[in-house]
């Protein structure tokens, strides 16, 4: 066994004072995610003001809005939380640079295919392309321009398979194989345990290639029968191969940022995160649940194999093992009596590890089977996946943010204290509006409520504003830095 | 109403979390050496892994016992069946009244894109739902408690006029 001992980076000698030295590629990732993200936060705020009759809005910009907002996030979390994983993977693992320049052309082309489709084309879909809504949408756009929103989406995947396949070599090419990068020969017999930040990576590969790869399959054939309606494929293989890719996909973006997580706590308190046993083995069970688990978003699929549904209930419970007994206990018991320097970067990942754990609680319930009959597709969803998207994995990214611009950043300005204080409470506040909309039936996706869902739509867009008035504050102080970051005066 | 249930576990749950996060801020302040705190952890976590197993083994032994499949292919004795078929943007039932405690099955297809058909109570809560989905017809079976005039709302995203997908069943 290992132990993974604190990695302050050693500053260069041209970097600004208190920065971490990263690559420059990492940097631009970094900027272009902190961009993104408060502007589709910035929809998400619009969507609620819509719903709350504050702000009109006509359902097809809605739709188009809500399209945007949902495909953009997920799009940004995997650009930003890779970027993570690269920065931290690439200390241990020779990676090539020009990789993630490719990915990033791929990303960066898919994206003006994807929003010239939903905002020169109208294409409302929602970012799940459920089959066959993109190729049959009852007027509100062309087929056309549903091929061009799935070409889009192809691109930004292949892009990050390329990412995904490049991490994936590396492992294999520094450590023999994906088995003994995931630390199996340590996890089964005595050998050395890789570090924290490659048995992750090892997870994230081995998941998002057969994620990403089962996402493009049925992006392509729907592409195909886009052009050939005869060439159709049975709704209920697609909606599968849909959820079984969109799930894998943004529970990577979590297992990715989590690597910031172990790096940023360790540093902070001065203790080392231990690789042991334990660590492994919720690693490997964490492999296997997320690839298993995705059925939870078939529930309400009654045709679907019996025990398929039953599986995904328990595995459901199982997954929460590993995140609740595992990492967010190893984050508690590092932090616990450590006399641990609090700073932006240190603050952001401890509630991101709040928000990860305490997620799993509403999440859990809505894979009760009992439970999902009443809450599947009600504001419900939302609540719970905001809690360990927003205040975890985000949280996570925005604590990178800091961590790389500041270093160890004491003493923290009153207006990162601010800004902190504004996301944690506004954040808290924002997904518990969602789950209790989602308890009095409020249904997700709609354009226009019910008068009576109003007042709560109200409460929901304020608790809203104030999380994009924190996220604000990161994202321009982040880009703030990138140009010493990039030039190193 | 299961809805109250899983709103009063999260939040209580959740505040206890939050709970123990403060704590652990709180005892942050002072210091002591790691291998100190560590073998007291092991011991919570040991602890807690047994607890959130019982926990689990539990609750799945108290909801799995209540899944809303159709235990088997043939129609409960004496139900009235409803045809409820999904179209963008509107939803064509075969039936639009029911009778107070007669078991209800509904059959639910579409003719074109996913849907999802979802029963509310006159004052809005959700009672069930299922997916209508093109080419599967999802069978779903409920017996109304109350008379009055129950909605159908589309619960599935299914493009420009999702959220006037809806329809009313009265209930005698």
């Amino acid at each position: 066994m290992t132990v993974m001992t604190p990695t302050a980076d050693a500053l260069p000698a041209d970097a600004p004072a208190g920065a971490t030295k990263v690559h420059p590629l990492v940097t631009v990732y970094l900027g272009i995610s902190a961009l993104v993200f408060l502007l589709m936060m910035a929809l998400g705020l619009v969507m609620r003001l819509a719903q709350a009759e504050i702000l009109p809005l006509p359902p097809d910009l809605f739709y188009q809005v809500m399209t945007a907002h949902g495909v953009g996030l997920v799009g940004i979390s995997g650009l930003s939380t890779s970027a993570i994983m690269w920065h931290f993977l690439s200390k241990h693992v020779k990676l090539f640079p020009v990789v993630l320049a490719v990915s990033l052309a791929l990303f960066l082309v898919g994206v003006v295919l994807i929003l010239g489709a939903i905002f020169v084309g109208g294409f409302g879909a929602a970012w799940t392309f459920l089959y066959p809504l993109p190729v049959m949408s009852g007027g509100a756009w062309s087929a056309t321009t549903a091929i061009v929103y799935l070409l889009g989406l192809l691109l930004v995947g292949t892009g990050f398979l390329i990412l995904f396949l490049e991490a994936g070599r590396g492992l294999i090419a520094t450590y023999g194989g994906l088995g003994r990068s995931l630390g199996w020969p340590a996890l089964f017999g005595s050998a050395e345990a890789p570090p924290a930040a490659v048995v992750a990576s090892t997870m994230v590969v081995v998941i998002n290639v057969l994620g990403i790869t089962s996402g493009a399959a049925v992006i392509a054939i729907s592409i195909i029968n886009a052009f050939v309606p005869k060439f159709a494929i049975d709704p209920l293989l697609a909606k599968n191969m849909i959820f079984f890719f969109g799930h894998v996909f943004i529970n990577s973006t979590i297992y990715m940022a989590v690597i910031a997580v172990y790096e940023i706590l360790s540093a902070a308190t001065g203790r080392p995160w231990k690789v042991n046993r334990i660590f492994l083995a919720a690693w490997t069970a964490s492999t296997v649940l997320v690839l298993a688990v995705y059925p939870h978003h078939l529930l309400m699929d009654f045709v679907m194999p019996k025990w398929a549904l039953v599986m995904a209930q328990i595995l459901s419970y199982v997954s929460g093992l590993p995140v609740l007994v595992v990492t967010a206990f190893g984050a508690l018991a590092i932090v616990h009596r450590s006399a641990i320097k609090w700073t932006a970067a240190s603050a952001l990942i401890f509630l991101a590890m709040f928000g990860w754990s305490a997620g799993v609680v509403p999440a859990v319930i809505d894979a009760t089977i009992a439970a999902n009959v009443v809450l599947h597709n009600t504001l419900w969803v939302p609540g719970h996946f905001h809690f360990y998207l927003l205040l975890g994995m985000a949280a996570m990214v925005f604590g990178f943010m800091y961590y790389v611009a500041d270093g160890d950043g004491t003493p923290v300005p009153f207006i990162d204290r601010l800004a902190v204080l504004l996301f944690t409470v506004g954040g808290i506040g924002f997904v518990f509006s969602f789950l209790y909309a989602g308890k009095a039936g409020v249904p997700r996706r709609w354009a226009a409520h019910l008068p009576e869902w109003v007042p709560m739509d109200r409460i929901g867009s304020v608790l809203a504003a104030v999380v994009v008035i924190g996220v604000a504050v990161f994202v321009i102080r982040f880009l703030a830095r990138v140009p010493k970051l990039l030039t190193g005066r | 109403m299961i809805q109250d249930t899983a709103w009063t576990v999260s939040w209580v749950l959740i505040a206890a979390f939050a709970a123990v996060f403060a704590w652990i801020v709180l005892s942050a302040r002072e210091k002591a050496a790691y291998e100190d705190v560590l073998p007291k952890a092991a011991k919570v976590r040991r602890a807690w892994f047994i607890a959130l197993v019982a926990l689990g083994v539990g609750v799945a032994g108290w909801t799995l016992p209540l899944l809303p499949y159709p235990q088997a292919k043939a129609t409960v004795a004496g139900a009235q069946i409803i045809d409820a078929t999904a179209k963008q943007w509107a939803w064509t039932l075969s039936a639009t009244e029911a009778k107070v405690g007669t078991p209800v099955e509904f059959r639910v297809t579409s003719s074109d894109v996913n849907h999802g058909f979802a029963l509310y109570s006159p004052d809005l809560k959700v009672l069930a739902q299922v997916q209508a989905m093109p080419g599967y017809v999802n069978r779903m079976t409920y017996t109304f408690a109350k008379p009055g005039t129950y909605k159908v709302l589309c619960l599935e995203y299914c493009g420009l006029i999702h959220h006037q997908m809806t329809a009313e069943i009265v209930v005698r």
